[in-house]
């Protein structure tokens, strides 16, 4: 199919307002092998990354694989990484990038590609299914649960998660060491952990967690680099406010066993 | 033929938005074998975006508030055409459903005494929406999603199915294919949930995402079940208008909750202009009175921006047709001047981002602009209140594909708490289906092996036709045409253009493999999408009235006749059909609740 027969009037005309001119250097190929191809798209002044790869896919590469859903930086379906940053390509706007360079486009590195911009990030839905479960406690007489905002506040950071997969992405511990999959769950489900540990209503034993933080999610490889806090396009401090305190927390049911009973009495944290 | 993998099952839920995975945790408590199958990866789905909260009368704000009310809030919305009895069951059921979610582990906003905090919505007498922040979606969704993996139910993810198979009027299972490879996949099942949510692809302006092309109401049509309510297309008032990249993406209706309001390019707060006759004695008559609204609901009544989705969108369609919208085309909602930036950054952390990072704006210092864009769709599956079966043994519906609950117009909030209630009826229905089965239904390889020719296709067209831009044609034909105020010529018209789109679809000839091909899944696709724009477009032309999300020009009142009756759309030999249907009568013990006064 020629490009020039096709009818693509209705998808080339650029939405309205001022254009500009992109230079496109993407990543085409499957897990056999692939390299970087070279395209020119006309965009609106304002669009995004993900806004030029839907226009090259409409105009010239139809097949080019691409995930995205809300186009909103909700859904953490479109990660990438751009001139060599892992992010959300819905949220990165062209004009942020430099002007005279071609925006570079390649797929997360650390997991297996499928196809083009496309990986196969099914390990992260393997780890979930071992996380463990919330256990609340009974309700009150009244039939309710009672928390307080402050409580909430403290998880809430962490529901934030909208699962790109970036921190795993940038995660040296898996990026550098792909034999540790086996034993290290990443930084969001370290995020995951720490919210179930702090949620005012879950009763699991908390050197259960504890023990699972430190033998099946591996929490002792992580040597604090960061890196992971710096990509999350949903500013949750990783490491300060979810790794650092489970740490701790494996620390003292390590040495000493009875300071979380002892906790669980006084109600000291 | 193709190869295939072939999977058994009891239940198949397709769709894992709110509906399917509540649909999935219930058919495998039930102890039943369950598959839940996406055309995204879990968690991705058109759920996670919902940003403003929860229906339900929990009554922790305001303890006035109980499903009689919000029963008839749900009606009067709807223009009284919903289905009384899955009104009943949705008021009635949506606080425990909500409440559930608490106990597997959703952390709403709370109240000062440590209750689910509830906030103010359009057509909602009272705050009743359960919220976080407003990415209320996201914390559902994960919610049901860990939920539904703990408990052991299969997941599919990147699967699409592309046609249920039947055996003597029954459902006996579903054929698709990997996106990723492009594998073919059968699964054998006697019970169908369809949970494929809405269809606002079809349009131009949407605030949905690519995967909402209505594959739903193709499979339902294609296996031989009803649809309802049609015609009936929510074009939310307030979608972002720039940067055009950012052209409908939504503005969430909490923004006026918490105390935004509309003004047009002179300043005027012009919804005082347009309260309609229906909801004059329940709506503020000056500034001041709906300003106090927000905290003496008692004594003040709702401000005109609070008015039912469809009326503020009709008005800011009027203002911005009269000249005076803003520079790009849309009207003002503005809250930076009426609350405190730390306010508005607590509250609506995400619309803070998102015009931040999108628009360039600061909405804690600036107005937004924004302008109506397609957003839900009431109408869909044709299903009983109760179980949320289809009209085809076998086959359920749940969540926006199913039609009914809302009538001729939905409130906001009101989708996420259906998705729960109806979402569990028909995980609970479905399985006692399957219980109670004496012989089961089986697949007939000739439907499989014209399933995936079908599905091949787009591989051997003669060439010629680009899907993309097919695609684009048919949402500017129906955003033109078919958009928020109709007329039959414009509606015939793109009854014309969209048989034309389908001979065009024909002609499609897919480049390259089968892994992970975008055109390919496109151009399938496609033929849902045709096929929903036509049933719309159909049901459109035939209700000859405005009411709630259907407004014709050349009928530009509501007419009591058809007041009376759901228009419903059927396959039957290649064609689509219409049969007018009475709404199910109305008992006197509700009839008196809406008369009650609001
Ligand atoms: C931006 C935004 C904000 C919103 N905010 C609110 C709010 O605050 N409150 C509220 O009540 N409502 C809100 N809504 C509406 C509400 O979010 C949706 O109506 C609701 O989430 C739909 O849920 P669902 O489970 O029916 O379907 P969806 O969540 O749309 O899920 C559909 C699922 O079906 C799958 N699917 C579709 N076709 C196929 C196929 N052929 N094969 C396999 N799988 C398939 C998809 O992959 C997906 O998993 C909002 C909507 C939007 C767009
Ligand atoms: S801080 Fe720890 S989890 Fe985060 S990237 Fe570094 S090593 Fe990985
Ligand atoms: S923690 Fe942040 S970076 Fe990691 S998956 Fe969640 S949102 Fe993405
Ligand atoms: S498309 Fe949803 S985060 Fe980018």
């Amino acid at each position: 199919m020629a490009l020039t027969e096709v009818k693509t009037d209705a998808v080339a005309a650029a939405p309205g307002g001022r254009t500009r001119t992109v230079h496109l250097r993407v990543w085409r190929g499957t897990a056999a092998g692939g390299e970087f191809r070279d395209y020119t798209v006309e965009v609106d002044e304002n669009a995004v990354v993900l806004d030029a790869l839907h226009r090259l896919q409409a105009t010239q590469a139809p097949d080019l694989a691409v995930r995205w859903n809300c186009k909103a930086g909700r859904c953490g379906s479109c990660s990438a990484e751009v001139n060599g940053r892992p992010r959300l390509t819905c949220m990165t706007r062209l004009s942020s990038l430099p002007p005279d360079r071609p925006v570079v486009v390649a797929p997360m590195k650390t997991f297996p590609v499928i196809k083009d911009l496309v990986p196969d990030v099914s390990f992260n839905y393997e780890v979930a299914k071992t996380m463990p479960v919330f256990r609340p406690g009974p309700k009150g007489p009244d039939g309710r649960y009672r928390m307080t905002q402050a409580e909430v506040s403290r998880i809430q950071e962490f529901h934030k998660c909208i699962e790109c997969w970036l921190c795993q992405n940038v995660c040296h511990v898996i990026r550098d060491h792909q034999e540790n999959l086996r034993h290290f769950a990443g930084p969001r489900f370290f995020v995951r952990l720490a919210a179930l540990d702090m949620h005012p209503l879950d009763t699991n034993p908390r050197e259960e967690l504890a023990r699972f933080a430190r033998d099946r999610a591996g929490v002792g490889f992580c040597n604090i680099t960061k890196c992971c806090t710096e990509v999350c396009p949903e500013d949750i401090h990783i490491t300060d406010n979810a790794i650092i305190p489970i740490k701790e927390r494996v620390v003292d049911e390590r040495y000493d066993p009875l300071l979380w009973l002892w906790r669980k009495v006084t109600g000291a944290r | 033929m193709e190869p295939y993998a072939t999977h058994d099952y009891d239940v198949v839920v397709i769709g894992a938005g709110g509906a399917g995975l509540r649909a999935a945790i219930e058919a495998r408590q039930a102890g039943l074998r369950t598959a839940l199958v996406c055309k995204s990866l879990l968690g991705k789905a058109h759920t996670v975006m919902a940003e403003g909260g929860i229906a339900a009368a929990l009554g922790n704000v305001w303890p006035e508030d109980n499903w009689r009310v919000h029963f008839r809030d749900t009606m009067r919305g709807g223009k009284l055409l919903n289905n009384w009895r899955m009104v009943q069951l949705f008021a009635q059921e949506a606080p425990e459903r909500v409440l559930e979610l608490e106990e597997w582990g959703a952390a709403f906003d709370r109240t000062p005494d440590g209750l689910i905090l509830q906030r103010d919505f359009g057509g909602h007498r009272y705050a009743r929406l359960a919220h976080v922040g407003d990415r209320t979606g996201l914390e559902m969704i994960r919610t049901l999603q860990f939920r539904a993996v703990h408990l052991g139910v299969d997941v599919f993810m990147e699967v699409t199915v592309q046609r249920l198979l039947t055996d003597a009027g029954r459902v006996a299972g579903a054929f698709g294919y990997r996106r990723g490879d492009g594998g073919f996949v059968l699964f054998r099942a006697p019970a169908v949930i369809l949970a494929t949510g809405g269809f606002g692809k079809v349009w131009k302006y949407t605030s949905m995402s690519w995967e909402s092309t209505g594959d739903g109401v193709l499979l339902a049509l294609e296996a031989g079940a009803d649809l309802i309510d049609m015609e009936f297309v929510q074009f939310h008032p307030t979608g972002m208008v720039w940067p055009p990249s950012a052209r409908g993406i939504l503005v969430t209706e909490g923004v006026r909750g918490d105390g935004g309001v509309l003004r047009n390019r002179e300043g005027r707060r012009f919804m005082f202009d347009y309260i309609p006759e229906f909801f004059r004695a329940e709506t503020a008559e000056t500034e001041e009175e709906a300003d106090r609204w927000y905290t003496d609901k008692k004594h003040n009544r709702r401000p005109p921006e609070l008015l039912p989705r469809d009326e503020v969108t009709r008005a800011i369609y009027y203002e911005v047709k009269a000249g005076r919208g803003s520079p790009h085309g849309g009207v003002y909602l503005d809250i930076a001047s009426r609350r405190p930036a730390e306010y508005i950054k607590a509250r609506l952390p995400s619309m803070y981002h998102q015009f931040k990072e999108l628009a360039g704006v600061d909405i804690t210092r600036e107005p937004m602009e924004v302008y109506p864009t397609c957003h839900y769709a009431m109408g869909g599956v044709r299903v009983d209140a109760d179980s949320a079966a289809s009209t085809l043994p076998g086959l359920f519906a749940a969540g926006e594909i199913a039609g009914g609950l809302h009538g001729a117009n939905r409130l906001g909030g009101n989708s996420l708490s259906d998705l729960l209630v109806f979402g569990r009826r028909a995980g609970l229905y479905a399985a006692q289906y399957v219980q109670a089965l004496r012989n089961h239904p089986q697949v007939a390889l000739d439907q499989v092996a014209e399933a995936a020719r079908d599905l091949l296709r787009p591989f051997e067209g003669p060439g010629g036709e680009n899907p993309y831009a097919l695609q684009a044609e048919l949402q500017e034909t129906m955003q033109e045409l078919v958009g928020i105020f109709r007329t039959g010529d414009e509606l015939r018209q793109a009854l014309d253009r969209i048989a034309v789109l389908g001979e065009r679809l024909q002609r499609v000839r897919v480049e390259g493999g089968r892994e992970f091909n975008p055109a390919w899944h496109l151009a399938l696709d496609l033929r849902a999408m045709l096929r929903t724009a036509e049933a719309v477009t159909l049901a459109a032309l035939e209700r000859r009235e405005s009411r709630g999300g259907h407004s014709r020009l050349d009928y530009p009142q509501a007419d009591p006749e058809w007041g009376k009756v759901n228009v419903v759309v059927r396959l039957r030999n290649g064609r689509l059909e219409l049969e007018r249907v009475p709404l199910p009568p109305l008992p006197d013990e509700l009839r008196a609740i809406l008369e009650e006064r609001g």
